[in-house]
């Protein structure tokens, strides 16, 4: 200890004197602050699902409703803001919010693969804590990217849609869930989608420090609840049109 | 009882390891897994063959010495320490597959012996309290709320073993690091250098090749000591506001 002691103090000294990298250089070079990245644009990617379902849901309500409500969207802020412009810095913050979210998991995913060189050769049993959603985080997060090109393609450039005319979502959405590889695409990623948001919800909220033992369950019932409405909600879509109850 | 053993031998740490295959008799269920090693030995000496190398210390749980994944598990299918797991948990003619702990930053030394010397390396970028205090401080001379002291005491019960990294399917030590944050932060005596002490500690911790958190909850089922896993969302709010405040220098 006597002779630790110096050792302990000079270290002290020394490093009092470095400075630290400006707070977005340390964060995006943390581990931690990528996961903080990943957590907010997470949740930015959330909040504009829920008022995403909110909007579709009113293809329940007929054609007139959903296309008035496409046209509606495109004049928000006006005369403040030109025709379109909400649109677009809605889209321009996604694609950030996409794309940061993709870089950091894509960084921090081979960090991880590297830290662990070497399997084990006995297979681990699965715990109760590490659940199916946990496990697919990666391969669903490439999933739902994938994805993504797909229904811009298909809803909003209507490229790939069999009928894709600009300005009448309600009948492009319905040409989409008559095609049986457009119900497909669309089942398997909002299956993905809800185990994405199931982990990945608790999982923000773990990283942004929010979480607290007795906060636990809640945040656990919290995540489950939104992977639950947002996956069934958009189902309800391909599923009313499979069954003619849109059409 | 009689048990097959498949283990990790590794002449060096340059070597090529392979998972070598071991009958071994007369195991009573009453010893430890590392008593059962020991006999392994015994019989191995007696063979010509070389011991199975492996750590340990205390041999009653405390010391953080001893760690192998058996089965696949940290330390083994109970929660606690190798040398405090006993062979009644396993049934007669079992085979029981035994590795080291596996993380870039854990390199083998030898069979089931890896060197940790990276944990000792984040302790050491920050992991005290820099004021020198001489003996033990009398209890009551700076009051520590109670649930603050029982926080502290939760997390200081962290023995170093690195079951967390070695369960981790990210090879992380968020568990670890996080359990002297929170220990340390909790505390008066911590208070004044919560900041830096996070901010070193974490990137001491990306510095050595550690994994990120991908919250599996693995490390907090594997510890022996139970460091909970709201540890690790306490040292990631530390963190960021260490970041927001300028890192406290």
């Amino acid at each position: 200890m006597e002779t630790a002691l110096p050792t302990v103090l000079g270290m002290a000294l020394a490093t009092r004197t470095d400075r630290r990298p400006s707070p977005a250089r340390l964060l995006w070079r943390s581990t931690i602050g990528k996961k903080a990245v990943m957590a907010v644009t997470g949740l930015i990617m959330l909040l504009y699902l829920v008022s995403h379902l909110l909007g579709n849901l009113k293809v329940f309500a007929g054609p007139d409703e959903m296309n008035g409500y496409a046209h509606w969207l495109r004049t928000v802020g006006e005369p403040f803001l030109g025709h379109e412009w909400f649109v677009w810095l809605a889209r321009c913050v996604l694609l950030a919010a996409v794309g940061l979210h993709g870089v950091s998991a894509y960084q921090l995913s081979r960090r991880d693969l590297a830290a662990r060189p070497v399997p084990y050769a006995a297979r681990r049993r699965a715990t109760a804590r590490d659940s199916y959603a946990t496990r697919t985080m990666r391969w669903g997060g490439v999933i739902l990217a994938l994805f993504l090109v797909w229904h811009i393609l298909d809803l909003t450039t209507g490229t790939v849609n069999p009928r894709g005319r600009a300005g009448h979502p309600y009948e492009n959405i319905v040409a989409t869930f008559s095609t049986w590889y457009g119900n497909a695409i669309y089942v398997v990623a909002m299956l993905a989608l809800g185990l994405h948001v199931r982990h990945g919800f608790w999982s923000a909220a773990q990283t942004l420090g929010v979480n607290r033992p007795r906060r636990e369950r809640a945040l656990k019932a919290t995540a489950n609840a939104l992977a639950l409405v947002l996956t069934a909600g958009f189902l309800s879509i391909p599923l009313a049109v499979m069954t003619g109850v849109v059409s | 009882m009689n048990l097959r053993l498949r283990i990790w031998r590794q002449p060096g740490p340059a070597a090529e390891g392979a998972l070598t295959s071991y009958d071994i008799t007369g195991v009573s269920p009453d010893m430890s897994f590392l008593e059962m090693l020991d006999t392994l030995n015994e019989q191995l000496a007696e063979r010509g063959e070389e011991p199975v190398a492996f750590d340990h210390d205390c041999r009653e749980g405390v010391c953080g010495a001893c760690g192998m994944v058996i089965n696949g598990q940290a330390h083994g299918p109970e929660r606690t320490t190798a040398c405090q797991l006993h062979m009644r948990h396993f049934a007669d003619g079992d085979t029981i597959v035994v590795e080291p702990w596996r993380a870039a930053a854990f390199p083998v030394l030898r069979d089931l012996v890896v060197d940790r010397g990276a944990l000792d390396r984040i302790i050491g970028a920050g992991g005290y309290v820099t004021a020198p205090t001489g003996s033990a401080p009398e209890a009551h001379a700076t009051p520590v709320p109670k649930e603050s002291a029982e926080t502290a005491f939760e997390n200081a019960e962290c023995i170093g073993c690195g079951a967390c990294v070695a369960a981790c399917p990210n090879g992380s030590a968020m568990l670890f690091t996080a359990a002297k944050v929170v220990h340390l932060g909790e505390l008066p005596q911590g208070a004044p250098e919560r900041d830096s002490r996070v901010l070193d500690m974490v990137g001491q911790m990306d510095t050595e090749g550690f994994g990120g958190c991908t919250n599996t909850g693995e490390c907090a089922t594997a510890c022996p000591k139970g460091v909970p896993l709201p540890s690790i969302a306490a040292m990631n709010r530390d963190y960021l506001r260490a970041v927001r405040r300028g890192g406290g220098r």
